[in-house]
């Protein structure tokens, strides 16, 4: 076991091994001996729902909560072995949200990227420069350089956001939803930005809730169900109505999009259930319209657990 | 204008605030009388006046007038509050208790350095306490305990203050209410000196954490995740300010406004990149607290107002006027958000 997990280490740019975290004062672990791998320039999105610890196993693979269990290692190194200033140089991190204590522009917010490369007084080199402005290029954020970040709408934003990430000239990219709040466009801008950095060698760790999106763009997917892992590997292998309706506790239909050839997930409503249902994996859910309740009062007791994990 | 357009500006008025400091006071000297006593010549007492009064006095307000205004903005970087200033986490609490102290009993009227040295060692107390009751078990500092630990043990310390102040005679309480308004009256070269030695090394030492406090602007995760070691940064960054603010307070007690308003002015104009902003809002707190302290003693001769008082009268609306064109501006307001 721990040969096997050394030796994966090496093709792999994140993992956990049995990695388990309890924050104080939570009922359940926020994570329960989760080991995961994300191979090198491997598209990897993370799915599950609220409160299944998405973001708790974001922030423990670089570091910034303490584990009671297990280990977290960032290309085959421990997380804790990390200097932050190396760390940053190899990962960079699109989280949930942020609150800007003053007003600042894009162009300073992305230019923060460099960070990890100047020394405390050192002004920037043309190489910083270049990193910056192929960044904001890339994110279509060049006409915006000089505005206040208040002055943004959420979809420019957050394509500021990713651009200071890529400012950093990560291996690795960590982005939390960061097309939550997008449209159509920006979602899909970003998504097809994420998939060309792949494609250029990077490893992407996508959170969504997108399940349609991840299983078009993504190499592999990794299903969390209240700290555990529920499902991981290929799209078409992870995106099973059973497990979806198992983890989400809501009936779920699968079929192929005749459209992208990938796997399109549609969540059914619970009273259409027995109509909506035909063929395979359906029988195990076909209680129909009496199942409503227990349905509703089953994800309302998902959702109380979701507390320890979304903390921002 | 460019930063660097505001910082010759800025440099060349503390200069000129220095210059206009020891050419007025109470005494009437010309500027050939001044020019010559700073030269070591012309008459005895015009040397007296011009080089062991104005001259340390003038320095004293920009060592002090600086220090305030670049701790003023570390702490509101650190807090993430526009609205942080040098005395928010208890100091001027501590060092007014010191001092109090040294007045009741006598000590500040028979030993010269006594009070500075009871109202530093108060401030020192008062951060103490500060940093071991927010300090966590695994020794993080969550810089909301911060300010509320700083705003309780300041809360404390006034007590004490309070009560000493209660069962000290008439002329002890006037001593220490002028103290704690603040003045530079006292500034000699030893505590100039004394002040130089301490505040330059800390006011170097904070310049140098102006990359990683721009990024705690943004919150401390995403700085951790753009490789600064947070931790590291809040601590060095409350101890440096908190011992530059406790060096001022120690030498001229405590001088409100300057922390909170100079800081402020200087986003406005040149925004918030602590790089620049930092070494800016020392030049701009020099200059401002030599100019009041110039007001403060040729204002009402011969008296002296309190300069705490003209910081206040001057600094407010000298603000909201900053605050008014910035947000006509539209440059996005330094409050809030």
């Amino acid at each position: 076991m721990a040969t096997e997990s050394a030796a994966s280490n090496g093709s792999a740019a994140l993992g956990t091994t049995e990695l388990s975290i309890h924050y104080p004062n939570a009922p359940e672990p926020a994570l329960d001996s989760v080991s995961m791998t994300v191979p090198r320039g491997c598209f990897y999105a993370v799915l599950g729902p609220n409160g299944s610890g998405k973001s708790t196993l974001l922030r423990a693979l670089l570091g910034m909560v303490p584990h009671q269990a297990g280990q977290a290692h960032v290309f085959g190194r421990p997380v804790s072995d990390w200097d932050r200033r190396a760390l940053a140089r190899e990962a960079g991190v699109v989280s949930q949200s942020e609150s800007l204590a003053f007003p600042i522009t894009v162009r300073e917010l992305v230019a923060m990227g460099r960070y990890p490369y100047l020394g405390a007084l050192q002004s920037e080199t043309p190489t910083d420069k270049e990193a910056i402005s192929k960044a904001m290029r890339v994110c279509d954020i060049e006409s915006l350089a000089q505005r206040f970040l208040s002055t943004l709408s959420g979809g420019e934003i957050q394509r500021t956001r990713v651009a200071r990430a890529l400012a950093q000239e990560p291996n690795v990219l960590l982005l939390d939803e960061p097309t939550a709040s997008l449209d159509v466009r920006h979602e899909m801008e970003i998504l097809e930005l994420l998939r060309a950095s792949v494609d250029d060698g990077m490893t992407v760790f996508l959170i969504t809730h997108h399940l349609d999106l991840a299983a078009r763009f993504a190499d592999r997917l990794l299903l969390l169900d209240r700290g555990t892992v529920a499902a991981e590997g290929e799209p078409r292998e992870v995106l099973r109505e059973e497990t979806l309706e198992r983890v989400y506790e809501w009936p779920i239909s699968v079929s192929n999009d005749p459209a992208t050839g990938a796997p399109r997930v549609t969540p059914l409503s619970t009273s259409s259930r027995s109509s909506a249902s035909s063929g395979s994996g359906s029988s195990s859910y076909s209680s129909g319209s009496s199942s409503s309740s227990s349905g509703s009062s089953s994800s309302s007791s998902g959702s109380s657990s979701s507390g320890s994990g979304s903390r921002p | 204008m460019k930063p660097i357009t505001w910082a010759a500006v800025l440099g060349l008025a503390v200069v000129l605030v220095f210059l206009l400091s020891i050419l007025l006071g109470p005494a009437d000297l010309t500027p050939g009388q001044v020019f010559a006593a700073l030269l070591g010549g012309g008459d005895v007492n015009d040397r007296r006046i011009v080089v062991e009064l104005r001259a340390p006095r003038a320095v004293m307000a920009i060592l002090v007038g600086g220090g305030l205004s670049l701790s003023g903005a570390v702490f509101q970087a650190l807090l993430r509050n526009p609205l942080a200033e040098p005395y928010i986490l208890g100091i001027s609490g501590g060092a007014a208790t010191g001092a109090v102290v040294a007045i009741a009993l006598g000590l500040a009227a028979s030993l010269s350095w006594a009070l500075p040295a009871a109202a530093f060692a108060g401030a020192l107390l008062a951060i103490f306490l500060v940093l071991r009751v927010a300090a966590t078990a695994d020794r993080r500092v969550d810089v909301r305990v911060l300010l509320l630990a700083g705003v309780v043990v300041g809360a404390f310390f006034t007590a004490c203050m309070a009560f000493v102040l209660s069962i000290s005679d008439a002329r002890t309480v006037r001593s220490a209410v002028l103290w704690m308004m603040g003045s530079l009256a006292g500034s000699d070269w030893r505590t100039v000196w004394m002040v130089t030695l301490y505040s330059i090394p800390a006011v170097i030492a904070l310049v140098g954490l102006a990359r990683p406090l721009n990024l705690l602007a943004i919150g401390e995760e995403t700085a951790g995740y753009l490789g600064a070691d947070v931790e590291r940064v809040k601590r060095n960054a409350y101890i440096l300010a908190s011992l530059l603010t406790a060096a001022g307070v120690a030498a001229t007690g405590v001088i409100g406004f300057v922390g909170l308003i100079v800081p402020h002015s200087i986003r406005l104009l040149v925004g918030a990149d602590y790089r620049v902003l930092l070494p800016l809002a020392f030049l701009a707190g020099a200059v401002f607290l030599t100019l009041a302290d110039i007001v403060a003693r040729t204002v009402l001769p011969p008296n002296e107002v309190p300069i705490g008082v003209i910081t206040a009268f001057v600094g407010v609306p000298l603000f909201l006027l900053l605050l008014r064109r910035s947000v006509g501006a539209g440059a996005g307001s330094g409050i809030g958000a």
